[in-house]
């Protein structure tokens, strides 16, 4: 009466031990988004899982043929919505590298330490969900906490708290006050304590380490082999982060190290993403004791916006302006190109192929959500139910960026 | 090794296959014919000196004009070298289907699936080819270029019609019919 | 019966009605307020303040979410199995508020001291768990059905080492009504079972979060997993039906650990009425859940069942093992 393949008798079967079908999401309150999953049970044992995703896709791709470099930009937002600024940065640093636009020094500096908030601002709402999932729901709200101090110093700087638009091709929207400066640096002086904070609710529990060691195992050739990346590959103790194999940023001048562990289960996603607190904080610290006097735009004329106050006050930058924002760059370089940056979550590429004309002829985004999902299956395997709701928080994926 | 120096080798060893590379900036893009491709992708993944063991992306491309419409893109990392190749598989119109990549790298699994979706190249070999992100009942393929822009007015949800039928005494449901 | 014997038994018959009057009062503001006393000590372990907006600091509260919850539409599935979908929550309100029948609140009263008082409400916390079972049962929804499945197990397994982890108790009092052991332990908070019998307290309180569906082991309704359990299908009064019984079911547990364990209505401080002392104890046993439920992630479900197998039911029986010698010697 449950469900009619309980009752009708296949040949071979034996009728008291039929394996129940378990159609979980895309409206569920663990698969952070729409994730669809159909898990085959047999008892709570996971025979095999078939995930359908799609439910969010928006057509991004298809849309940024059709508007211009400038335009798309909002778009990039909307994709991993948890840590908007570090898609902004991806995508601006892809169409910089197409057109070949050299930053100012201070750009650098500042895309740096609002990329690093933001993969501090993901990784505490990944602790949250992650430990909600498996229980643990005090870490929530204390991670939500901390993300808040991080929001609201988004919305100082730029106005906007999670859909940020930040960054602007060849520069940034506007500078960042040293004001701002001062407070993000306070917020860095508390945050290591904090981190301290959720490793006592969490670190040595004893039910948080059943829950997590050994469960999930993903070993480093697998981990390569299935496209894995960002904290979910490091867990399996791959040393490779985009960060320092092709860095962007400034992230060759300010000192860190790639944080992995050995064992690739759960618990070692979880630690590593610990570290990265730790990391990202010392980052942004360094960038704010080391970040120049300077100005934000690029002087790439051709692809560059022009300064607000010209803008507002020079009839040459007005049209130009006018131009680059509906038009786009009309010169832009032909070629292919793909360049990769390290998202919270893992690589984020993307692939443009420029014809010329003032918006992209393809542009791919490869994201590492929805190569973790294609993974979803094969870490799964064999696990019990509660196991899948570990595992999904583990591999921290949005759906949003997974459908695109 | 330089991505040219991969290059030079395939050109050796498949050189018939070989189409042709373009460099922008600071990477190689190699195109290929699409027969041979599975052997050529297994040999940058198997060669100790290439080891191409992270397929970091794998893509289609259109262009309606040209000879070879649709470009499978397959992005190729080593982890332990750490260069980076693009590899082109051109593939004709007339004849959509490549062999598939998936028994080489794991990963291109999904990423095939969402070529097929959106551009309607068959990967010969996939375990489970379907649509990804688009319904099962999808017609056409959004990402080719001559997919048109703008829905029709009178467009509705497939199976709407039927739905309509299935419910028509229904009350609860409130279907104008 | 005459009618003789029906006048001349009136009296205690309406002394009975008024004690049931008074002990279903007591349970069902308890259960309202009880769900405030959560949501506001979570809150603040949590860094928040928990309801904050109808009446002052939120008191009213209870009474929102009950007027809300009775006026919400009853959503039954068309497929459900309708009389058990219907009876199911029933079961568990009448279960867990029959459990209050034995239970001394102070010196003299409970509504039925029964000798058997402690296998009565054993008896009644399984036929809690029919309620669970039937409700997933009778929803026709995988999440219910593996939700009542997996509560159906758990309560089986820790109703082993909660019963075994009472018979010291039994033992040492001599009987099986709440009111004797109570008795029994007067004269000092240093009588009181607690201290003779540490080993079954840890097993009883681990047994009771069990068995009252709580966090850490409250896998029944995990909601990341399951969505609800075995109650997702049940919406307005019929939820709350469920709701009430879980908070009734930890009232009743609680009540136990104090009577059994923690000396019922006797106190340090003499003086102070009983009724005090008792709702102190169980208070502060019921803030204890909270706590575990803000701190502790959930244990997954073969986890739980090898916990209460190869250590819980171990530890019980030793427990009784010891207890029987030291009495016998």
């Amino acid at each position: 009466m449950i469900d009619d393949n309980m009752n009708d008798r296949s040949e071979g079967v034996d009728l008291l031990s039929k394996e129940l079908t378990l159609n979980m999401g895309p409206q569920h309150p663990a698969t952070h988004g729409v994730l669809r999953l159909v898990l085959d049970l047999d008892g709570e044992t996971v025979k095999k899982i078939t995930p359908y995703v799609g439910y969010l896709h928006r057509g991004v791709e298809k849309l940024a043929e059709n508007r211009n470099y400038m335009q798309i930009l909002p778009l990039t937002d909307r994709l991993d919505y948890i840590s908007a600024m570090s898609n902004n940065i991806g995508y601006c640093t892809a169409v910089e590298k197409t057109f070949g636009i050299e930053l100012t020094e201070r750009t650098e500096y500042i895309r740096t330490i609002v990329g690093e908030m933001s993969r501090i601002a993901n990784h505490l709402l990944w602790l949250a969900t992650h430990a909600l999932d498996i229980g643990a729901m005090t870490v929530f709200l204390y991670c939500f906490r901390e993300r808040e101090s991080i929001l609201d110093l988004f919305e100082k700087l730029c106005g906007a708290r999670l859909t940020t638009t930040y960054t602007r091709i060849g520069g940034l929207k506007n500078d960042a006050s040293p004001e701002w400066l001062e407070q993000v640096y306070k917020f860095t002086d508390d945050f290591p304590s904090r981190v301290e904070q959720y490793e006592t609710l969490i670190d040595q529990n004893r039910i948080w380490l059943r829950r997590t060691k050994g469960i999930g195992y993903i070993s480093p050739e697998d981990a390569i082999n299935w496209g894995l990346t960002g904290p979910v590959l490091r867990g399996s103790g791959v040393n490779y982060d985009v960060r320092k194999t092709q860095p962007y940023g400034v992230y060759d001048k300010v000192k860190w190290e790639v944080q992995t562990a050995q064992n690739g289960d759960i618990y070692d996603r979880y630690r590593v993403r610990m570290e990265e607190f730790r990391q990202s904080n010392s980052i942004i610290r360094q960038c704010i004791e080391q970040i120049p006097e300077g100005p934000i735009i690029s002087d790439a004329h051709k692809y560059v916006l022009p300064p607000k106050d010209r803008v507002l006050n020079d009839m040459e930058s007005l049209i130009h302006h006018f131009v680059l924002i509906t038009k786009g760059p009309l010169t832009a370089p032909k070629g292919e190109i793909y360049v990769a940056t390290e998202v919270p979550k893992g690589e984020l590429g993307f692939h443009i192929v420029s014809d010329g004309e003032g918006r992209p002829y393809r542009m791919r985004v490869r994201s590492p959500s929805f190569v973790h999902v294609s993974a979803l299956p094969k870490i799964c395997q064999g696990e019990l139910v509660a196991d899948v709701i570990a595992n999904i928080g583990s591999i921290d994926i949005v759906l949003g960026e997974c459908d695109r | 090794m330089e991505p040219i120096e991969i290059v030079a080798r395939l050109r050796e060893k498949f050189g018939s296959e070989i189409l042709q590379d373009t460099q922008f900036r600071d990477q190689v893009f190699v195109s290929v014919k699409k027969d041979r491709i599975l052997d050529i992708c297994k040999f940058l993944h198997d060669d100790p000196d290439t080891n191409m063991d992270f397929l970091a992306d794998l893509c289609g491309v259109d262009y309606p004009d040209n000879e070879f419409r649709f470009e499978v893109i397959y992005n190729m990392y080593s982890m332990q070298h750490h260069h980076r190749l693009i590899v082109k598989g051109m593939v004709p119109e007339n004849d959509i289907v490549i062999d598939s990549v998936e028994s080489i790298w794991s990963t291109a699994d999904w990423h095939e699936r969402e070529a097929c979706d959106m551009f309607g190249i068959v990967f010969a070999g996939h375990p489970d080819l379907r649509r990804i992100l688009m319904p099962e009942d999808w017609e056409g393929y959004p990402l080719r270029k001559d997919y048109p822009l703008k829905g029709r007015k009178d467009w509705e949800y497939k199976g709407f019609e039927e739905l309509k039928d299935l419910h028509s005494h229904d009350k609860e449901w409130n279907i104008q019919a | 019966m005459s009618l003789t014997g029906i006048i001349a038994t009136l009296p205690e018959t309406l002394v009975i009605f008024l004690k049931t009057f008074i002990a279903v009062n007591i349970l069902m503001l308890h259960i309202a307020y009880v769900v405030y006393f959560e949501r506001k000590v979570i809150g603040h372990m949590q860094a928040r303040l928990g309801p904050m907006r109808v009446g002052w600091h939120g008191l009213l509260q209870p009474i929102a979410d009950g007027v809300k919850l009775f006026f919400k539409e009853d959503i039954i599935p068309s497929s459900a199995d309708k009389p058990i979908f219907y009876i199911a929550p029933v079961i568990g309100v009448v279960a867990a508020i029959s459990s209050l029948a034995v239970i001394p609140m102070w010196d003299g009263f409970s509504i039925a001291d029964l000798n058997i008082g402690l296998l009565y409400i054993l008896a009644l916390s399984s036929i809690g768990s029919y309620a669970i079972i039937l409700s997933g049962w009778a929803s026709t929804s995988k999440y219910a059905f593996i939700g009542s499945l997996r509560s159906a197990a758990q309560v089986i397994s820790y109703e082993i080492a909660m019963g075994m982890s009472l018979v010291g108790i039994m033992l040492l009092a001599g009987s099986a009504s709440l009111s004797d052991i109570v008795t029994a332990q007067q004269g000092g908070v240093f009588n009181w079972f607690i201290f003779k019998q540490p080993l079954a307290f840890f097993v009883f309180v681990m047994a009771a979060i069990a068995e009252t569906n709580r966090a850490p082991f409250d896998l029944p309704e995990a909601e990341t997993e399951i969505v609800a359990g075995y109650f997702t299908e049940y919406s307005g009064i019929r939820f709350g039906l469920f709701f009430m019984a879980e908070y009734a079911g930890m009232f009743i547990m609680s009540a136990m650990a104090a009577v059994c364990f923690l000396g019922g209505w006797s106190g340090p401080i003499p003086g102070v009425p009983g009724i005090v002392w008792f709702l102190f104890k169980v208070y502060g046993f019921i803030f204890f859940y909270f706590w575990i439920r803000a701190t502790l992630p959930r244990y997954r479900y073969d986890q739980l069942m090898s916990l209460g197998w190869k250590l819980f039911i171990p530890l019980a029986l030793a427990n009784i093992v010891i207890t029987g010698l030291v009495k016998i010697l």
